[in-house]
């Protein structure tokens, strides 16, 4: 071995290497979003302190917000245009809950990079986290908000049964396919502002679309297919059926999942390899 | 083997993408020629050495201090650095006004890529240096902006590293406070790390390094002792600015 190659093998210092056309890689990322634990833990945290610091109630608003939120649909919708369905308001919930969840989750997610722009034009950070830190945020209120429907479920008289332990699976189903969603969504934003209000006005429609609010079997079999074509139809069905009908979801429902979750993930990663690196100019 | 090297790196923007579909539309930006930031900057920088850039407003130093840091990938070219690196770029990112100082203590930490464990072991030093200790739990945007320039000093200061980069950031605080950060620099200096330090103030490029570039437009137009950079660029500059230059 020549001197050269001696000395660099007894060289422990870290390597840093940066170089033209250098892109993304998915192990790079992952390692770096590994060694930025601790940046990861300030981000969610601060998410979910910051947002009720000055205000009086605080953390309860977690809480508050979901069961005030049903109170009005249950008002409107069991006395008003009443559905034919058993404990509705664990019905509206149980699926509020999980698309409350996709929607705030893919909006915020945008709102973070951009602020964020500042972050990543002084400091070096791997430049998907902010994305991480706010899924993780959206689950932590989700985990919360589901204290209030497991009180009315208590009230209603709903049976707890064994098949509700599922809904962990379904919930990671939702939540890969909304941070697959949320990665490529949050990289365009970067290049195209409107791509922010598309989404949220897409998302309106795409709610009504959904049942949540109403159930599938009110809608005409022939137009069912409408509905089947939307992804949220499966993504909310399985987080709902565990705690609603206390059964395990359907294998076809399941694997649609799986497979929505799993071709969400690739595109934003796609997306998200192929345009991060160009970020600079743009913050 | 080096702790910093350089090569051929070019970094340019592309001209101002329209940031609205209107815009986009209207193809108001069309014929925009890109930005060249960097042309064709080759540098090595040896371990333990203390390496100074100088150069005017919007020459370029702070964005070869961005590309080694690796938050500009570079246009063209090629930047390794060797070691634990500790960029000192803008001091402050990221603080929170609703935090509190010692809450902004660990989430700037974090941003600069340290650890808890690291954080906790640093807490009060970075307390009593920064000298805020009566105010420390109370929100950010109580402080002056004195002391939120002396907290972030502290904070960015306070590292373990082998490659410090530091870009005009002496310039904080008062008199005394300037003098403890002088002290802080040289320190790094004497525990052997490599230093690259971008400064408008020549005097203290004179003083802490030992070789230095000067940079226009992107380009290093000499390279060598800091001293003798310092006293051509003094020079070169003079007929330019004489009025401004006279109190460097």
């Amino acid at each position: 071995m020549t001197t050269a190659a001696l000395e660099a093998e007894r060289d422990e210092r870290p390597v840093h290497r940066y170089f033209a056309g250098q892109q993304t890689r998915f192990m790079q990322e992952w390692r770096e979003i590994l060694q930025s634990g601790h940046l990861l833990y300030n981000l969610v945290h601060r998410d979910l302190t910051i947002r009720y610091k000055r205000s009086v109630l605080g953390a309860m608003w977690t809480l508050l917000h979901p069961l005030l939120l049903t109170a009005i649909l249950v008002i409107v919708f069991s006395h008003i245009f009443r559905f034919d369905i058993e404990h509705y308001e664990v019905y509206l919930l149980a699926g509020l809950l999980p698309w409350t969840f996709f929607a705030q989750t893919t909006v915020s997610s945008m709102a973070a990079t951009a602020w964020n722009g500042a972050l990543m034009k002084r400091v070096r950070v791997p430049k998907s986290i902010f994305t991480l830190s706010t899924a993780i945020s959206g689950l932590v209120n989700l985990a919360v908000s589901y204290v209030p429907l497991i009180l009315i479920m208590v009230m209603r008289g709903v049976h707890f049964r064994p098949a509700m332990l599922f809904l962990p699976v379904s919930i990671a189903i939702l939540a890969v396919f909304t941070f697959g969603l949320s990665l490529a969504l949050s990289t365009i934003s970067i290049y195209f502002i409107d791509v922010r209000e598309m989404f949220t006005v897409a998302l309106t429609a795409l709610m009504y679309l959904t049942p949540i609010i109403w159930p599938l079997k009110i809608v005409p079999p022939r137009f069912q297919m409408v509905i089947r074509a939307n992804p949220m139809y499966y993504l909310i069905e399985i987080v709902r059926i565990p705690l609603h009908a206390g059964i395990v979801p359907s294998l076809t429902l399941v694997s649609a999942g799986v497979a929505l979750a799993l071709t969400s993930l690739l595109i934003g990663w796609l997306t998200f390899r192929r345009l991060s690196a160009g970020f600079y100019p743009h913050l | 083997m080096s702790s910093i090297t350089c090569k051929n790196v070019s970094v340019s923007y592309p001209p101002r993408k329209a940031p609205s579909l209107k815009e986009w539309a209207l193809r108001r930006n069309r014929g925009a020629k890109p930005f060249d930031a960097l042309r064709d900057v080759s540098l090595i920088v040896e371990p333990g050495e203390a390496f100074g850039i100088i150069g005017g407003n919007g020459a370029g130093k702070s964005t070869l201090l961005r590309v080694i840091a690796g938050i500009i990938p570079p246009t063209r070219g090629e930047v390794i650095a060797r070691g634990v690196l500790a960029p000192i770029i803008e001091l402050g990112t990221g603080f929170d006004g609703e935090l509190s100082g010692r809450e902004n203590i660990f989430f700037n930490g974090s941003l600069l890529g340290r650890s808890r464990a690291f954080m906790r072991h640093c807490e009060d030093e970075i307390i009593d240096f920064s000298g805020i200790t009566e105010f420390i739990d109370a929100p950010l945007r109580t402080y002056s902006t004195g002391m939120i320039a002396r907290l972030a000093f502290a904070i960015a200061t306070t590292v373990e590293a082998e490659i410090v980069l530091l870009d005009e950031v002496l310039a904080v605080g008062d008199a005394a406070f300037r003098g403890k950060c002088e002290e802080r620099i040289r320190r790094f200096h004497q525990t052997g790390a490599t230093i690259l330090l971008v400064s408008h103030d020549l005097e203290s490029v004179r003083e802490t390094c030992e070789r230095a570039a000067w940079i226009d437009h992107g380009r290093i137009v000499a390279l060598g002792d800091a001293t003798e950079i310092a006293d051509a660029y003094e020079r070169g500059l003079r007929p330019i600015s004489a009025p401004a230059v006279a109190n460097v």
